[in-house]
């Protein structure tokens, strides 16, 4: 991102209304300026992009496909519809399959009431899961001292995974193996509380959707996420450079 | 002795689901009887694996009626895992969410299941023998279960935030102070409630006369009786001892630490029921078969700390000689229970300290192991856990009331269908003279029973040779 280039400005529509945006900004970014809802997991501002969850997928005019919101640039001219009965069907078959891929069970978890989750599954309608559940048998490492990592909890967005390497400068996290195996790891897949390179300051808890990292002795329903200070940090971080 | 093997169908995985099975000689007597729990839950052991501090509320959702009991008992063991003494206001606020839940319950179990037998006849009309039909008949008994229950609740729902599974019962502690507004609200709706219970005993105690032959059946035989007693041998509810009574009337073992349950407490497994029975360990079963619950708990304390409970107590005890030992008289104990629930919530919220905001100690996992044991409406609770060294729990054991009283449920229909059931025909009135007997411990079959307030009960009569002569369900 360069400061000195002029700004180029685009001017495309969302769900038929006129926006204008600068040239290297995405869908997302956009669409969220101007107060329109699209729903995101692996998203966080401050963060990396990786369009992970597929969650914020629109329809683009003239694309083959469905395009995720998050790492689509605007262009001129463009016409994006970001709510349909096929959206809506596909994002919540896209929770659906979060829920049935592990163990989510909302009212013994230590986030329940604050779970970005569950909430969208509340948002967007979702009343059932039509697949059948995995069950998979999945361990809690709670050798950290203050903290839990709960892979039946896990949805794999990253954001952990980021928040370590690009604010924290730690890169204690990572993701091993693929498919349904595919885990997140501390480490070379070491427990958490032996973890060299941790600091333990605990963002990655923090920006964390799910229950799947939680603070110890946090009982069922009591954990909520601070996030506040990530947009300070990016500011921050990058402001040094 | 019967021979046949009677399959259990697990169909029935839904809650509160009992059947029973009637064994007949050649005379077409009744020979043995067999009260099946039909379900299977597992909590013992999906809970492995998890954190510890996920048991309260995780243990709470083994039950919507008695959420509470677990979450207490649960809670309990977590605490002692920490190695923490919980903060006395702690203490306090837990011990009257406790009897709210006490008298909650036993309002359900009371007004909405049993007073229609009372009320209604235990011959009356199937079809209207149900909280409606009492409604129609005795409104005014109605309404005051209904409120009862409804204040029980209400108390829940004040200290905890919600009326079923609140999760503000933690290890170390409770999550949030009592609000003088909440109190204050409690202690204004006591008197009313109080009022209802001396009622309903007055009513009762009146009515008494008509049940003498029920009296005499309903599982009324020599059992020890076990509970938690105070540190004066007082009604307790929260903490304390743990006490065995024989039928006599005689201490047979005192001052036990819950912690040691086991050393008192053997559990055994049997081929037609997936409920455990306990028995008292140093007499083996069946001679160690004990009671627990309402009736155990009048039974084996030296005196109620409360003053109208104490008069009624001690108007119970003059029932029998020894121990009272008729299961019919549970619905007796029950009520003299809520009136003492209700008197004691009003003394702890009286207490100077009750708004006290330190209400919970922090700590890490400090020992491996943990016992909670608390007096559920049913009976003794005991929950225990074992952990590793980050806290993960490897290995749970529970101990419900309903376990404790499976060998007295089961000698009670045998008492009730070798009294009722002539011939090889079977009356409805007989088949809910068994319910009734089964209805007056209160049973938590995991720990439910249906809408309209009844068992799905299923009554087999078998021929020596195991021949299904008649069946019968409501």
């Amino acid at each position: 991102m360069s400061a000195k280039a002029p700004v180029r400005v685009k001017t495309l529509t969302i769900d038929g209304r006129e926006v204008g945006a600068r040239e290297d900004q995405t869908i997302l970014e956009v669409a969220t300026e101007n107060g329109i809802f699209i729903p995101t997991l692996c998203d966080l501002p401050g963060l990396s992009t990786v369009g992970a969850c597929r969650l914020c997928l629109v329809e683009v005019k003239g694309a083959r496909g469905l395009l995720p919101a998050c790492v689509t640039r605007v262009a001129e001219g463009m016409e994006v519809a970001v709510n349909s009965e096929r959206l809506d069907r596909y994002r919540r078959g896209i929770l659906e399959l979060l829920f049935a891929e592990r163990n989510h069970v909302c009212s013994v978890c230590v986030v329940n009431g604050h779970c970005d989750l569950q909430s969208l599954a509340l948002r967007l309608g979702m009343t059932h899961v039509h697949f059948p559940y995995q069950y998979p048998r999945l361990p809690v490492d709670a050798s950290h001292e203050r903290f839990v990592v709960d892979h039946n909890r896990c949805i794999l967005c990253a954001r952990c995974v980021r928040v370590c390497d690009e604010i924290e400068g730690a890169h204690t996290w990572d993701i091993m193996s693929r498919g349904v195996d595919c885990r997140v790891i501390t480490d070379l897949a070491q427990p958490w509380g032996k973890s060299e390179s941790c600091t333990g300051c605990g963002k990655c808890v923090q920006v964390c959707p799910t229950g799947a990292l939680s603070e110890k002795g946090k009982s069922v329903a009591e954990m909520s996420k601070r996030r506040q200070f990530l947009p300070y940090l990016t500011l921050m971080r990058e402001g040094r450079r | 002795m019967p021979r046949q093997k009677i399959v259990i169908d697990p169909v029935t995985r839904i809650e509160g689901h009992s059947k029973i099975s009637l064994h007949l000689d050649e005379k077409g007597r009744v020979e043995e009887a067999y009260f099946h729990v039909t379900q299977f839950r597992g909590f013992e052991k999906f809970c492995e694996g998890r954190p510890f501090y996920e048991m309260p509320s995780l243990m709470a959702r083994i039950c919507g009626i008695c959420p509470v009991s677990h979450l207490v008992a649960s809670a309990k063991a977590c605490d002692a895992i920490l190695a923490v003494r919980i903060p006395e206001n702690a203490a306090r606020l837990r011990r009257i969410l406790n009897l709210a839940q006490l008298v909650q319950s036993h309002a359900l179990s009371f007004f909405y299941l049993s007073s229609p037998d009372l009320l209604l006849g235990m011959d009356s009309d199937p079809a209207k023998r149900n909280i409606f039909g009492v409604a129609e008949k005795f409104p005014a008994i109605a309404k005051d279960g209904v409120r009862l229950r409804q204040f029980g609740q209400q108390i829940i729902e004040w200290l905890a935030g919600k009326r079923i599974h609140p999760a503000w019962v933690v290890p170390g502690g409770v999550t949030e102070p009592l609000s003088a507004a909440n109190r204050d609200r409690i202690l204004e709706a006591i008197p009313e409630a109080l009022g209802i219970a001396q009622r309903t005993l007055d009513w009762f105690k009146s009515e008494m006369e008509r049940f003498r032959e029920e009296i005499r059946t309903f599982a009324n035989a020599p059992t020890l009786f076990m509970g938690l007693v105070g540190p004066n041998g007082n009604l307790e509810h929260y903490d304390g001892k743990l006490r065995f009574l024989d039928a006599g009337g005689h201490i047979v073992q005192d001052g036990v630490d819950g912690a040691d349950y086991a050393n008192y407490i053997a559990e055994m497994a049997h081929p037609w029921t997936y409920l455990k029975t306990s028995f008292y360990k140093p007499l083996g079963y069946p001679e160690g078969v004990y009671r627990v619950g309402p009736l155990a708990r009048l039974n084996i304390v030296d005196g109620c700390d409360t003053p109208r409970a104490s008069q009624e107590w001690a108007e119970f005890r003059e029932l029998d000689r020894g121990a009272v030992l008729s299961s019919f008289h549970y619905h007796y104990a029950r009520l003299v229970e809520i009136a003492f629930g209700l008197e004691k919530i009003e003394q702890l919220l009286n207490a100077p300290d009750i708004l006290d905001t330190n209400v919970r100690a922090i700590a890490n996992a400090n020992n491996s192991e943990g016992v909670g044991v608390a007096e559920a409406p049913r009976g003794t609770l005991i929950h225990h856990y074992k952990v590793d060294r980050d806290g993960l729990i490897t290995w749970a054991n529970l101990i419900i009331a309903t376990g404790h009283n499976h060998a007295a449920m089961n000698r009670g229909v045998l008492q009730v269908a070798r009294h009722f059931v002539r011939g090889n025909k079977l009356t409805e009135g007989m088949l809910n003279r068994v319910e009734a007997v089964i209805r007056t411990f209160d049973p938590c079959l995991s720990c439910s029973t249906h809408a309209d307030g009844r068992l799905a009960l299923e009554v087999q009569l078998r021929s020596h040779d195991g021949e299904l002569l008649d069946t019968q369900r409501n």
